[in-house]
């Protein structure tokens, strides 16, 4: 077998065939011959390189250089430079030519340049499967600070300072919390993780678990020193599988560091952490609901006080934390307690991730600082609405939360600022719905999730959620009563205050906000018996009109109720009582004859 | 059990790789592979990029996997980072792409504008 020494690349695919390679190809044959190079360099005849519209294509191996646009001028230059020199042509390269004002990376975007990313610093930064990486990072650094330079006193202080407040929801100062499990006197505490993440849309917590797992391993350590526990748990749901392999990859990494364990880093400190998995109960979530579960029983919630950092966990004082609020800890001990409340509202300091969706042109991932307008989140980093269409709302806080209409687009997001305006913070599911979205609907949608995920142990929430949820459906359905608004008023007022736990008083907000701004709809739904969004099929007709129908006869045949009916020169109809709503016929008729109404 | 020196040592040796600066010629491939990007794919084309890397021998292309980037939508993400810590992100990957990229990138020093955020961003 002979070996060359170098291979000449060119593509003879359809697209470089047709500009001209073969013509490059012949060319190249004779100026090797007359270089006396055909034994040395082998001209190779390839498939398409997927870049036709840059041929004719050479790549010369073993440089790997690919010339781009070759013309059959450009040969002589390549064999007596590159092949006999070994001087790449530059100015032929792939590329070379190609406009440089693009962005190349992610940093250059507005997604990524209007973000803050302390949780999320990580993400997508180091490998989550390496320790080492995480270290290289500044990670460890700051349990390395609590342990040898902190009293545990001095960590509370530091949190309690940074103003940072829980991101599961309510928003409890963090370092309160922590206090007063500290203050308690018993030999045994415990320091938990709330990695339940229960709202529909929400993924922010997952994110960490998978993108950065040791920054949450680091800060449950140092909440332990912090309070005098030496025992940690995470609890995270079993749907996330990704999420717990690498955490558990984490832990085994950081035991065999000697960061977890007995004597870390040789300070005397001991922590140890271990995973809990839920079966993915919304309730679970609820702290005192999530602890009964991670002593194995049936997680129900149960009444406070006693708070959990009196008797929390096997009746042990206890604290319990949000994945995310986690994340931010080791960077404030690192970089202080004036750095990170200099972020932020007055009142909500540092930021938030969101998981935005819905009807958002850039679906994803963000972190902000609080105080950002949701304006600027929905449509500087958000993208905007796809298609141009209008926004109407964005659904904020989950199940829990309320929404936020377009009059409140300016409003900064910061927790009390929501709250004022009947929605909330929430974890970060953050969905936006557009001119399409039927509020009634939405509303509907959100009261199932919590008829289907109430624990069932108290009365108001068991049977109150589900008489709210009859009236909606009913609504919905075009047989709103005069009235059906304010019985649903009365029966949130009455949830909300006599359920035991937060997912039954919360779970009228997705109402009384989509009464409070959109009563006009509800109105509409019951009185005129219209949804003026045209989602709930009930109240809608599709209608054909005989002016512009041609009698194509196209609607009927994709009909699948097969209820259009017509013949030449004469209109068709479609018969009402038959129709199913589809709106395939729409889709199909070419003179747009078909409206829904 | 590490001591905190060794602690340090760890992070400073760690980054000189992971920052390429002492490092000649490396070139660091990062594959997003969170529950997103895996869903939409970056597995074949993590696997692409480490078959295309191994084919041509480059032992100076290291090829590692991440979290979340965050922009779901893009996903399969790619980040390719220079030895002068350059980075160039690709997005919507598939194998294929992977391919070229392996070939006009990371052989050629040529960045597929095309295949990047702010060619597919606009
Ligand atoms: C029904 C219900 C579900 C909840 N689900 C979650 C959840 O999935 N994740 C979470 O972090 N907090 C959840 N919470 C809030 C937690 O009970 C708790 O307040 C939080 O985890 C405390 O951590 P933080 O102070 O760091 O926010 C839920 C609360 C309720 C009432
Ligand atoms: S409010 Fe609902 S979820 Fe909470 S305890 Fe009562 S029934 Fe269970
Ligand atoms: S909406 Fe569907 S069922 Fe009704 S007429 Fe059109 S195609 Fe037939
Ligand atoms: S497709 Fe349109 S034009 Fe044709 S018969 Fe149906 S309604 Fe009339
Ligand atoms: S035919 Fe040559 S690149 Fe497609
Ligand atoms: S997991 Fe990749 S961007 Fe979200």
């Amino acid at each position: 077998m002979h070996l060359y020494r170098a291979h000449v690349l060119v593509c003879a695919g359809t697209g470089c065939t047709s500009s001209n390679s073969v013509k490059v190809m012949e060319e190249m044959n004779t100026l090797l011959l007359a270089n006396k190079l055909d034994k040395e360099v082998q001209i190779v005849k390839t498939g398409c390189f997927g870049l036709c519209a840059e041929g004719p294509i050479v790549v010369v191996y073993p440089e790997g250089a690919m010339y781009t646009r070759v013309e059959v001028s450009d040969v002589k230059e390549i064999v007596e430079e590159h092949l006999l020199k070994g001087r790449i042509v530059k100015r032929l390269l792939a590329g070379e030519k190609e406009a440089e004002d693009i962005s190349k990376s992610l940093e250059g975007v507005d997604f990524f340049k209007r973000q803050t990313r302390i949780a999320l610093r990580n993400c997508g930064l180091i490998n989550p499967e390496n320790i080492d990486e995480y270290i290289a990072f500044d990670g460890y650094k700051a349990l390395e600070k609590v342990l040898t330079e902190m009293k545990p006193e001095e960590v509370i202080d530091v949190m309690k300072q940074s103003g940072l407040r829980g991101r599961g929801g309510a928003g409890f100062p963090t370092g309160l919390k922590w206090s007063f499990a500290a203050q308690q006197v018993n030999d045994v505490k415990y320091v938990c993780c709330n990695a339940d993440e229960g709202d529909p849309g929400a993924f922010m917590d997952r994110s960490v678990l998978e993108g950065d797992p040791h920054s949450l391993i680091e800060a449950m350590a140092i909440a332990g020193y912090a309070i005098g526990s030496s025992q940690g748990f995470v609890y995270v749901r079993a749907e996330y599988p990704i999420a717990v392999k690498r955490l558990q990859i984490a832990i085994e990494q950081a035991k065999e560091y000697g960061l977890l364990g007995d004597n870390i880093l040789g300070t005397g400190f001991k922590f140890d952490l271990e995973i809990r998995l839920g079966a993915g109960a919304f309730v679970c979530g609820e702290e005192t609901a999530l602890m009964t579960s991670i002593e194995g029983h049936r997680g129900e919630p149960r009444p406070r006080p006693p708070f959990p950092a009196v008797k929390g966990l096997w009746q042990k004082p206890s604290i319990l934390n949000n994945v995310e609020t986690y994340a931010n800890i080791p960077v404030i001990i690192l970089k202080g307690a004036e750095w990170f409340s200099s972020i932020g509202t007055e009142k909500s300091k540092g930021t938030k991730v969101f998981a935005i969706g819905g009807k958002i042109n850039n679906t994803g991932l963000v972190e902000v600082p609080m105080g950002t307008t949701l304006r600027e989140v929905v449509y500087d980093i958000g993208g905007g609405i796809p298609k141009g269409k209008k926004f109407k709302a964005a659904q904020m806080g989950g199940p829990s939360g309320g929404c936020v209409p377009a009059e409140h687009l300016d409003i900064p997001i910061d927790y009390d600022s929501l709250l004022s305006i009947g929605a909330m913070m929430g974890s970060g599911g953050l969905i936006v719905m557009d001119e399409d979205t039927c509020m009634v609907d939405i509303a509907k949608f959100f009261l199932e999730f919590t008829v289907d995920e109430s624990c069932g142990k108290c009365p108001p929430c068991r049977i109150g959620t589900k008489r709210m949820l009859e009236i909606l459906t009913r609504i919905t359905e075009g047989k709103g009563e005069e009235g059906d608004i304010e019985k649903l008023e009365e029966l949130a007022k009455n949830i909300k205050t006599a359920a035991l736990c937060g997912l039954g008083q919360t779970a009228p907000n997705p109402i009384l906000s989509t009464i409070r701004y959109f009563r006009d709809e509800y109105e509409a739904h019951i009185k005129d018996k219209k949804c003026t969004a045209g989602v709930c099929t009930a109240m809608l007709q599709y209608t054909i009109d005989a002016a512009k129908c041609k009698s194509c006869g196209l609607c009927a045949k994709v009909c699948p109720m097969n209820c259009i009916s017509g013949e030449k020169k004469v209109p068709y109809v479609i018969d009402q009582a038959k129709c199913a709503k589809c709106g395939a016929c729409v889709e199909k008729c070419p003179f747009k004859a078909i409206s829904k109404i | 059990m590490k001591s905190i020196a060794e602690l340090e040592e760890i992070r400073k040796k760690t980054l000189e790789k992971i920052s390429l600066r002492t490092n000649a010629d490396g070139i660091r491939v990062v594959v997003g592979m969170a529950t997103c990007g895996i869903a939409a794919g970056a597995r074949p084309v993590m696997n692409a990029f480490v078959e295309e890397i191994n084919k041509r021998s480059l032992n100076n292309v290291s090829v590692s996997m991440t979290g979340c980037i965050g922009v779901c939508k893009l996903e399969p993400v790619v980040e390719v980072i220079d030895k002068d810590g350059n980075k160039t992100t690709y997005v919507k990957m598939t194998a294929e792409k992977a391919a070229r990229v392996v070939v006009e990138h990371i052989v050629n020093g040529q960045v597929c504008l095309d295949l990047t955020i702010g060619a597919v961003e606009k």
